[in-house]
């Protein structure tokens, strides 16, 4: 496939290097974009249980012949249903339906990928991602499911928040609770399944959670942390993609620990901001 | 002239919102309400008082549909609560304050009260936005507007979540002990946004509270409750009894620990 971008600069001159920029900035934008509600919600490790699930998912496509993905999206969306439902019911607490899910999927994954034949290199590209070696037909189902993700959320941004922000009182103004948490829990598996290749299913949430942590210290509005968070998650995989290329390292991890490294960056910038501050209101 | 002088007309008049008849609830085997009869028409405002665990907070579930009485009926705009259209009800949640993780402002948070009344799947129109504005200038709010809630003080914050309601365009405003700990500024505003609910656009308002002593006044009606309706009738008729809600704000919650 001839690719448009052909005239971009090193690290990017190569077509897996360009194929991997596509991938990863639809994930930079995505990911953080959902995370802002996840977070609000107080969720942050949703993501994490929701990529153990999908691993159960990516075992079971492996041992049915299916395409992996495929069978990690089935996974997700009914775990994620599920964790919401346990939670919705008080069934069990969020930390605890979480824990359920987590565990069997992750303990699921591991015997379905040992029945298909074991940890190899086809598992491990979902376990620790990697964008480099992304195949154009993957480029269409993230770029296809990242686009679902994106439009939905910007369609029904104000009643999420709503919902995310009071639930007790978005009930009461008879605002769709259940069906707005649904919409969330499904948005996220499918973000989980899109992001699972490029910075695995291991790190998943890392890329929801960690370009919110720094946007929320950056802006003063809902709005403007989620536009800060997906800032600082397109720069973190440009950032951490040609990182990897230039000095060899695994992409997926290097992304998330420039967004880490942002995090700590903001937080010591807010911090010595707010000293200096507290100097200058000392010395008046 | 205080509005309950002007309540004693016209306004009695007004459609029935809120018509609770014998309602009895319990949780388990421990009785919280117990034949509690109670009603608000539009352009009244009444407030709602007992001492802790008196079934303050139960009624107000069982009025808004969220909890079903073991005996009695309550009806909302004359239909069961779980039919009425929600966009009617204004409500303000019994929370002195937000945890919100992600920096949410002042109007972010009001702007959520225009989904109920336009429709959660409808985009904003500038109407909308009108609407927003003028329920922050009722409470005060309109320099505040893009601050993060949690940089508000308590009260500031209970006056955005009435700035919400009020977004709504509501009928019928609950508030559950919305005052409680708010300063002085703070409460004079509260009062003017309430009596201009009530004189302005004719909705009637039912205050859960311990603190009357900021909206006295203005109140039509005083309803005690302790399980059972204890007192239903104008402020007069409570000091009458030696109970001042006017004069010392600790005056009505000593009264009411006095009821236990």
């Amino acid at each position: 496939m001839p690719w448009p971008i052909d005239a971009l600069p090193f690290p990017f001159e190569l077509g897996f290097m360009q194929r991997a920029l596509v991938a990863s900035l639809v994930v930079g934008v995505f990911a953080p974009m959902i995370g802002t509600f996840v977070v609000q919600k107080q969720m942050s490790l949703i993501g994490d249980g929701i990529g153990h699930i999908a691993f159960a998912g990516v075992g079971a496509g492996l041992l049915a012949g299916v395409w992996p993905v495929w069978g990690a999206l089935a996974a997700a969306v009914a775990g994620a249903l599920g964790i919401e439902w346990l939670r919705a019911r008080r069934a069990a607490s969020g930390d605890l339906a979480l824990a359920l899910f987590f565990y069997s999927g992750i303990a699921a994954g591991v015997v379905l990928v040992g029945l298909a034949g074991g940890l190899d290199a086809g598992v491990l590209v979902y376990l620790f991602g990697q964008p480099l070696t992304v195949s154009d037909e993957e480029i269409v189902v993230i770029v296809g499911l990242g686009a679902i993700v994106v439009a939905t959320m910007l369609l029904l941004r104000r009643v999420l928040f709503a919902v995310v922000t009071d639930e007790e009182w978005a009930g009461v103004a008879g605002l769709p609770v259940g069906l707005s948490n649904t919409i969330l829990a499904v948005l996220i598996a499918v973000s989980v399944v899109a992001a699972m290749r490029i910075v695995g299913i291991l790190l998943i949430a890392a890329m929801m959670v960690l370009p919110v942590a720094s946007g929320q210290l950056l802006a003063r509005s809902f709005r403007g942390t989620m536009w800060w968070s997906v800032g600082i998650g397109v720069a973190s995989v440009v950032t951490g993609l040609a990182a990897s290329r230039v000095w060899g390292l695994a992409p997926g991890g290097t992304i998330v620990l420039i967004a880490a490294a942002c995090f700590a960056l903001v937080a010591i910038a807010r911090r010595g901001q707010a000293l200096r501050l507290r100097a200058a209101g000392s010395g008046l | 002239m205080a509005a309950g002088e002007l309540a004693a007309m016209p306004r009695s008049m007004g459609e029935v919102l809120i018509e609770a008849d014998a309602v009895t609830f319990g949780y388990g085997r421990t009785p919280v309400l117990d034949g509690v009869s109670l009603s608000v028409r539009a352009g009244e405002f009444v407030a709602l008082v007992g001492p802790n665990g008196s079934g303050k907070s139960t009624l107000l579930r069982v009025l808004l549909g969220s909890l079903t009485p073991s005996s009695g009926t309550v009806r909302l705009f004359g239909g069961p609560p779980e039919r009425v259209q929600r966009a009617r009800i204004g409500y303000v949640p019994q929370r002195p304050s937000l945890e919100s993780a992600v920096p949410a402002t002042v109007e972010e948070i009001v702007t959520s009260g225009r989904l109920p009344r336009r429709g959660w799947w409808r985009p904003l129109r500038r109407a909308d936005r009108e609407f927003v504005g003028h329920a922050l200038g009722s409470v005060g709010l309109s320099e505040l507007a893009r601050t993060p809630l949690n940089e508000l003080s308590g009260g500031q914050q209970q006056r955005a979540f009435i700035a919400r309601a009020f977004a709504t365009e509501p009928d019928l405003l609950l508030l559950d002990e919305p005052i409680a700990g708010v300063d002085a500024e703070s409460q004079r505003r509260f009062r003017e946004s309430l009596t201009h609910l009530i004189g302005e656009h004719g909705a009637g308002v039912l205050l859960v509270s311990h603190e009357l002593s900021a909206v006295a006044p203005y109140l039509d009606r005083v309803v005690v409750l302790k399980r059972r309706v204890l007192f239903d009738g104008p402020p007069g008729e409570l000091a009458a009894e030696g109970v001042s809600l006017g004069i010392h704000p600790e005056d009505l919650p000593l009264w009411l620990e006095g009821l236990r």
